[in-house]
């Protein structure tokens, strides 16, 4: 997902009857539903694992911005560069209430972006994967944002206030992204014989890096366990991606599209699809910083921060200049 | 290093009359940036007609240990709220 | 649009379409060139802003491409006039599609633009072309917030660091050249100027003392008045268009005729 393998400091998860006092009380109050909010007592292990969390989804959608931004220039129409553009100026807006709600956490942003910057903070590995053709741009927003869709709608209920109004407000406006994806894709497949073939393309490559956004099968893994005790993760790995294929199947068919997977099929009995497995050997390759764009994308962070370090210096200065000739002036008066 | 932009806290007063509403934060090097950057921020869908930003750092907030005294006698004051009163059917709308 | 038709009897078709193909292709160009910042500007506030601007230019292309299409009247969209023109046929100012540079170049470029857009759609609010009028009047609101914005970072920059300082007076040194041009007649301006669909050259005088105003305020030093480059209005243009053109009409130019 947007925030893949949140490591907690959980070696396993507490009781109620083993926490301190002030420990229950706090998971009591998660228990029943209620919202944690700054400054209020948290145990040091929710606050860090929070961090992580949120600024990995802040960085992916900050990020997120460069895959898509590649093609905002080659647009083909009026109205799609329009469309496109505004999608990712969405995207930056999502990455600023993100970096927000974890600032009321205790990190500034300049520290989230030099943890980023550094390469100690992680951001979702669907980012390190080239955007090739204009149906790429489609297939994003269907697959990808599709994907998010699916783990931000449940976070608009997490345990952490800021946190959880920031996904009310990023849902709201992601509306429209993903059907902006699937549009694009719908009016190239009833397009010419080559818009179609580069549709299908634009599958075969991004389907099982959209499947691994997901992280692996975390039905084992005790940072889950604890995200969830937590009520800062609410479905696990597998739940939602096997909601992700039952819901983006029928669309692929319904586009005459070829799922890139032999061992698809309808399952009856679940009443669900039955699907291969992702190359998980890929996905950690990507992690570790070997996918195809990793270095590009986060020289493009780098260098943007780098240069733009004069920028906000000067405005600085000027806030300060202007703000000691007032004060001169009142001691004037 | 060089040092950050402060912190604000943006309210935005919508189309509809109501009071101003924090609606987030966002950084800038000083409060009539602090407005144009809410504007571009945080009005990108029509959403408001009136901004105000405060420094974060000026927020002055109830400490979250009083919540109980501040909060709870208010909440016993149910008739503060019209779905306390029953009101018949045949007086209508009120 | 019955005030329209006055237009078409007193101007001709040809004249008042290149006026159009002026504005829509300036907003078009400036547009392209801001929404290359989308992702890499200095700060996320930044970003966010910069996209609005290109946003309301991409906007107000498809409104000035869209009359300048039905007043062509030979069945070519805003569209086909974006992406299907060579860039001889281009009519933007040379000013837009000078290069980014760093963000202080980008700012500069687009305070020396929105002085003079803003006073030129403001007297586009006259125009006699009731069409004319009324995309001014939508854009003049829009524009009004850019030269605010685009003012208040120049004057910030220009009395900020002394790099900022010094890289502020450099782009305006490199895009002085490129702004003569705003305030040219060219020979088939005269007509429009004369039927009071466009604005009158007349505009540098309130030009200049904005310009002037703010780069006081910004302790600049405004450039001597030297040489002007010009050729825009004409279609000869810098070899910087060219490579705008290659990005932007690409798709529409491989593959011919498909939908979109």
């Amino acid at each position: 997902m947007y925030a893949q393998m949140v490591k907690t400091d959980a070696a396993r998860i507490k009781g109620l009857d083993e926490m301190d006092p002030q420990e229950r009380v706090f998971q009591q109050r998660i228990d029943t539903g209620q919202k944690i909010e700054p400054k209020e007592w948290m145990p040091e292990a929710y606050r860090k694992t929070l961090i992580r969390q949120i600024s990995q989804h802040a960085h992916s959608e900050i990020v997120g911005q460069l895959p898509e931004g590649n093609w905002i220039t080659r647009a083909p129409t009026l109205e799609r560069k329009a469309i496109l553009l505004a999608k990712v100026q969405d995207e930056a807006g999502h990455g600023l209430y993100l970096y927000c709600a974890a600032e009321t956490l205790g990190i500034s942003r300049d520290q989230m972006y030099e943890q980023l910057h550094s390469g100690k903070a992680k951001y979702s590995s669907i980012f390190n994967y080239p955007t090739l053709s204009w149906a790429d741009i489609g297939a994003i927003g269907w697959l990808v944002d599709g994907a998010a869709i699916m783990n931000q709608v449940p976070l608009q209920r997490c345990s952490y206030g800021p946190y959880a109004r920031a996904m009310v407000r990023i849902c709201k406006e992601e509306s429209f992204h993903q059907r902006q994806g699937f549009d694009i894709l719908a009016k190239m497949v009833r397009g010419t014989p080559a818009q179609k073939e580069m549709v299908q393309d634009a599958l075969d490559r991004w389907w099982w890096p959209s499947l691994m956004m997901f992280g692996p099968s975390d039905d084992a893994s005790v940072h889950s366990a604890q995200s969830m005790a937590w009520k800062i993760k609410q479905n696990s790995n597998d739940e939602l991606r096997q909601k992700f294929v039952d819901q983006t199947v029928p669309q692929a068919e319904y586009l005459g599209l070829t799922v890139p997977d032999p061992d698809l099929k309808w399952n009856e009995e679940k009443g669900g699809y039955d699907f291969g497995e992702p190359d998980w050997s890929e996905f950690f390759e990507v992690i570790a910083g070997n996918g195809p764009c990793n270095a590009e994308r986060l020289g493009a962070r780098r260098k943007a921060w780098g240069d733009g370090t004069w920028f906000r210096d000067g405005l600085t200065a000027h806030a300060e200049k202007v703000a000691a000739r007032r004060a001169k002036s009142v001691a004037a008066e | 290093m060089s040092s950050e932009w402060p912190l604000w806290e943006v309210f935005i007063r919508g189309q509809h009359g109501l009071n101003h509403r924090h609606v987030g934060s966002l950084h800038a090097p000083d409060a009539e940036m602090a407005i144009n950057n809410a504007r571009d921020v945080y009005t990108r869908r029509n959403e408001g007609v009136s901004i105000w930003v405060v420094r974060s750092s000026d927020i002055v907030a109830s400490a979250p240990s009083e919540k109980g005294p501040l909060f709870e006698p208010s909440n016993s004051k149910v008739y503060r709220h019209p779905t306390f009163f029953d009101i018949p059917d045949e007086v209508g709308h009120m | 649009m019955g005030s329209a038709t006055v237009t078409d009897t007193t101007v001709d078709r040809a004249v008042l379409f290149e006026f159009l193909l002026r504005m829509g292709d300036s907003t078009l160009v400036l547009g392209h060139r801001l929404s290359e910042w989308c992702g890499h500007a200095p700060a996320l506030e930044e970003d966010i802003a910069l996209a609005n601007t290109a946003l309301d230019f991409i906007g107000q292309t498809q409104l000035w491409l869209s009359l300048a299409s039905e007043v062509e009247g030979k069945g070519r969209s805003a569209d086909d006039l974006a992406y299907l023109r060579d860039a001889r046929d281009f009519r933007n100012l040379l000013l837009t599609e000078r290069p980014n540079g760093d963000f202080g170049k980008t700012l500069m470029r687009q305070f020396l633009f929105d002085a003079w857009h803003h006073l030129c759609l403001g007297a586009l609010l006259g125009s006699s072309d009731a069409r004319v009028a009324a995309i001014a009047e939508k854009a003049s609101k829009e524009v009004a917030y850019h030269i605010e914005r685009s003012r208040d970072l120049v004057v910030r920059l220009g009395d900020g660091t002394a790099e900022s300082h010094a890289r502020m007076q450099e782009a305006l040194d490199d895009l002085w050249p490129y702004t003569g041009e705003m305030f040219v007649n060219e020979a088939s301006d005269v007509a429009l100027v004369a039927a009071g669909v466009a604005p009158p050259a007349s505009l540098k005088a309130e030009w200049d003392a904005l310009v002037a105003e703010t780069l006081s305020e910004a302790t600049l030093k405004k450039p001597a008045e030297g040489h002007m480059h010009k050729g825009g209005k004409r279609g000869i243009h810098t070899e910087h268009l060219g490579y705008v053109l290659a990005e932007l009409q690409f798709l529409q130019r491989a593959y011919p005729g498909a939908p979109w």
